[in-house]
């Protein structure tokens, strides 16, 4: 399994130079990566069905417990196939949506990661794993909403979505701890067989993974970013946006909710969002008029019946839950590739201006038709079996509030039903209002590109007529989350009863709001309330950037002045306080082993003082350099001839260093007549100077152990074959180290030569050619 | 003009011929330290810093009107000396040893008599050119490419400075 992973990663890798040489032909090359799980999923089909299981596992961090666990069972085996299937689809799709265009590599391998991503999602068992997974479809949604980069509202969508769902990832991952420590365990089926539900801090964490689950399955109030995420091209919303990655929410609470479905407030918030966001979704759908973010608000709906039904978590509406997610996988995706298609040939996708295009687009229309179906409930589709199976699931479930939830449902229902004709009348409706219609104009596709979203279309209707096949997946499918599925079915035909009547009313419903739109619409103008969510966010997200802008205000006055006396003062007072109280000097100290010492001590004194006192800087740097080769010379008396040496030419280094800065600055110090402020700086400057005899003296006396010096210069020639301790040292002993400084040295060096050169203006056409030259005399020229 | 830029004004004959002479002899003694480095005082940032002066030496005698210090491209030295070093660390796994593991060479090789090298005498090579270009990189920005810059802004028509 980890081979499928990791054979998504190459071929995406690949995409961009394919894509060079093949253009739109990429996409039938990338399709190899999911072609190749269905072929794989054909062959553990069989055994899995019958509640088998395929587990990999590969060692990572053993000490962690993050282990590559990849598991396959009868709902993974289900997801893989609407990743791989659809995906494989959506892959023809867009082959046949793009014109050539010079970044289509770097669509097709977003696509490809993405698409490898997702895979991975569904197959990890390892927690941390799953998250690491999550992540990634984050990322790569976030790379293709934002596909378009020279648009704006494109890279402002991308970037709302990855926060919401970031935000939600990062409490998942508090969840998904929380939850692996108290259970003991790291993977996904240890952990719902043996699910901890006891204490609190388990009310906590599923209150946490729900954070995750609803921003990524988009549910109100986390839902503005999907149709924000509309502004991608639209094979990936027929991909990402309705059939796969939005399933990720969905999954988990799938996942959990038979091991955590009474655990604290997971049924209650199931219920309420999933249920909440259902309707809202559905009413905002009415609104709309660009085709797109019909089908997304209609998604937002679903999304949020998905999760009711998941979330509640009996073995029965687990089943429906199942079937339901493949319904809405299955007709979603042959929506979005209509308006795909409609968009591709007309240019609009404003139903407010396309108008007879049923009798343009005739086959089009036929598959916008069974999907719609599908998706409003209506027999013998698979949306209506599995929607059915979904009310009655709640009717049996026990208690009164499944009730409240069931016409919570049925109203959400009756709103689907409503959008889905808004939806087919918008696009193939012949409207007489419209002034300047689209329509007249516009060409049929190719077959080829009509003919993923047919095949989808065509999968709705046989699931829904012979409900024994998608039976013999779902059944497994659900057993794999609950155990035993017992002996639910799919019922083409239920009976008249209460299920059926509730479809009826969601029909019925759904008409009559149709039919009244005009009125709805009036309705929704008098009740509407500016951007709702959409406008928390954006205000959230400014306030955020102002306080982070103000604190750092704050904390980064730009005054090296500032900065210098808080290093400085918190230097002195931190050790300072501990160093006082612990001062100790050493047994056997002496004033002075030398005279020359108290010469190069009162040099170094000298100069410091008057490197102070000076005007100038040029003085002051002089000075300083005296200091540091008196500081030389004290090794030179201490017989240490190679630190002497490294001091001495860092010393001169430093200065040339400095003289080189000094004719950027003023050639005197700025003359302070602040006396306060100078009173200040020499307390300071006193308090850091005696903090550091303190400290050399006490180190000097606190040793406990031997020095380690000793036993490396003990081990310098039999380990390093070398008289030269220091040497032996640094480019043997430690020599890691020494090869980590180097790295550091070429950073600073290419770090100070960029900001050098950053701040200098230079005008392009006096560039001097010397640089060029130089660059040339690289390659081999004298 | 001189004002505040103390390596920059006229062209002066004595530091050009006195570092003339010098240069290559320093150059030299850093190669001596960096060899040296292993049994005697020196060693590759040593023999590294040694080479730098050198070319400040250069830079200072040349002042504004010169040419690129170096013949080679800071960014050049860096690379290579960190690949050097990096790459002797790799050299030691050939053997079956750690990484950056000691290994010794004591072999009699022509001319050159009994020669015994260390693990740690490539490894100082990079650590050599490293420093080196470190100092290159140095005199670049903050030097010649300063002067320019200013020659440029003085002569924005992109005119050469009268000769003196």
């Amino acid at each position: 399994m980890i081979l499928l992973v990791l054979l998504h990663a190459l071929i995406a890798v690949a995409a961009p130079v394919l894509a060079r040489v093949l253009g739109r032909r990429v996409f039938a090359w990338i399709a190899i990566a999911p072609i190749a799980t269905l072929v794989w999923l054909g062959t553990e089909l069989g055994q899995v069905l019958d509640g088998g299981e395929v587990v990999s596992r590969t060692e990572w961090v053993a000490g962690l417990d993050l282990d590559l666990v990849f598991r396959l069972d009868a709902f993974g085996a289900l997801m893989v196939l609407l990743v791989s299937g659809i995906g494989v689809l959506v892959f023809a799709y867009a082959g046949f949506y793009f014109y050539d265009r010079p970044d289509l590599g770097r669509f097709a391998m977003l696509l490809c990661a993405f698409s490898g991503a997702m895979l991975g999602l569904v197959l990890a068992d390892n927690l941390i794993l799953l998250f690491v997974f999550w992540e990634l479809t984050s990322v790569t949604s976030y790379l293709l909403i934002g596909f378009d980069d020279l648009k704006e509202s494109a890279r402002k969508a991308a970037l709302q979505a990855l926060l919401i769902t970031g935000t939600g990832g990062l409490a998942m991952l508090a969840g998904l701890v929380i939850v692996g420590q108290q259970a003991g365990a790291w993977t996904i089926s240890e952990v719902v067989a043996n699910p901890p539900t006891e204490g609190a801090v388990m009310g906590w964490a599923v209150v946490l993974l729900l954070a995750g689950a609803f921003t990524k399955s988009a549910q109100v109030p986390f839902h503005m970013w999907l149709p924000g995420a509309m502004a991608a091209p639209t094979p990936v919303s027929a991909y990402l946006h309705s059939a796969t990655m939005v399933k990720a929410g969905v999954y988990l609470i799938a996942r959990f909710s038979p091991a955590f479905a009474d655990v604290g407030l997971w049924r209650p918030l199931t219920a309420t969002f999933g249920v909440a966001t259902m309707i809202w979704g559905g009413y905002r759908a009415l609104r709309q008029h660009d085709l797109k973010l019909v089908l997304a608000f209609g998604t937002i709906s679903q999304l949020g019946f998905l999760v009711a039904l998941f979330g509640w978590g009996t073995s029965k509406l687990l089943f429906a839950a199942t079937a339901m997610l493949l319904a809405h996988a299955v007709f979603k995706a042959a929506l979005f590739m209509v308006v795909g298609i409609v968009d591709h040939q007309a240019h609009s996708r404003d139903l407010g201006r396309l108008s007879g295009l049923g009798r343009r687009l005739p086959v089009v229309a036929a598959v916008a038709a069974l999907g719609s179906l599908s998706m409003a409930g209506v027999p013998p589709l698979l949306g209506f079996v599995s929607k059915e199976a979904g009310f009655v699931g709640f009717l049996e479930a026990p208690g009164a509030w499944s009730n409240v939830v069931l016409a919570g449902v049925t109203l959400g229902s009756v709103l689907t039903a409503a959008y889905t004709l808004r939806f087919m009348w918008g696009t193939f409706g012949t409207k007489a209002a419209v002034v300047d219609p689209i329509g007249a104009s516009v060409t049929r596709p190719s077959n080829w590109f009509v003919l993923p979203a047919a095949i989808l279309a065509v999968v709705s209707v046989i699931a829904g007529l012979a409900t024994g096949l998608p039976d013999e997946l779902i059944r497994p499918a659900a057993s794999a989350l609950y155990g035993p599925a017992g002996e639910y079915r799919l019922h083409l035909w239920p009976g008249i009863g209460t299920p059926l009547l509730l479809s009826a009313i969601a029909v019925g419903g759904g008409l009559v709001l149709f039919f009244g739109r005009e009125g709805i619409t009036r309705l929704q103008d008098r009740l509407a309330v500016g951007g709702g969510a959409d406008v928390v966010f954006h205000t959230g997200y400014a306030g955020t950037l102002r306080t982070a802008a103000r604190i750092t205000r704050v904390i980064q006055p730009g005054s090296l002045m500032v900065y210098v006396s808080i290093i400085l003062v918190v230097f002195a007072l931190v050790p300072g306080v501990i160093i006082v109280e612990h001062l100790q000097v050493p047994e056997g100290t002496v004033f002075a082993e030398s005279p020359l010492q108290v010469t190069m001590a009162l040099v170094v004194m000298v100069g410091a003082v008057a490197t102070v006192l000076t005007r100038q800087r040029f003085a002051a740097v002089l000075t300083l350099g005296v200091v540091g080769y008196a500081v030389a010379m004290l090794f030179v008396v201490q017989g240490a001839p190679d630190l002497a040496l490294t001091q001495f030419l860092i010393e001169t280094v430093v200065l040339v260093l400095f003289l080189l800065v000094l004719r950027e600055l003023p050639k005197r110090f700025r003359a302070r007549t602040d006396t306060a402020l100078k009173t200040v700086h020499v307390a300071i400057s006193g308090a850091v100077g005696a903090v550091v005899f303190a400290i050399m003296l006490t180190s000097l006396a606190a040793r406990t152990e031997r020095p380690v010096g000793v036993d490396a210069a003990a081990l310098s020639y039999p380990e390093g074959q070398g008289r030269n301790a220091v040497n032996v040292i640094l480019a043997d002993i430690r020599a890691f180290d020494t090869l980590g400084e180097l790295v550091v040295i070429t950073v600073a060096a290419v770090g100070t030569v960029a900001l050098v050169r950053a701040r200098r203006p230079r005008g392009s056409d006096t560039e001097p050619p010397d640089i060029e030259r130089a660059g040339m005399r690289l390659r081999g020229e004298p | 003009m001189t004002e505040g830029r103390p390596f920059g004004g006229d062209r002066s004959p004595i530091p050009d011929e006195s570092v003339r002479l010098v240069f290559h002899t320093v150059l030299v003694l850093s190669v001596y330290l960096l060899f040296a480095g292993h049994n005697a005082p020196g060693g590759g940032f040593i023999g590294g810093l040694v080479a730098g002066a050198a070319v400040f030496l250069r830079y200072i005698a040349a002042g504004s009107a010169g040419a690129a210090v170096s013949r080679f491209r800071f960014e050049v030295l860096l690379g290579l000396g960190l690949l050097i070093s990096s790459v002797s660390g790799v050299a030691s796994l050939v053997g079956g040893r750690e990484f950056l593991e000691s290994w010794v060479l004591d072999e009699r090789i022509g001319v050159l008599g009994q020669v015994k090298v260390t693990a740690s005498l490539p490894f100082d090579i990079g650590v050599y050119l490293v420093v080196l270009g470190l100092t290159v990189a140095i005199v670049d920005s903050l030097g010649r490419e300063a002067d320019e810059s200013e020659r440029v802004a003085l002569h924005p028509s992109g005119e050469e400075p009268s000769a003196p």
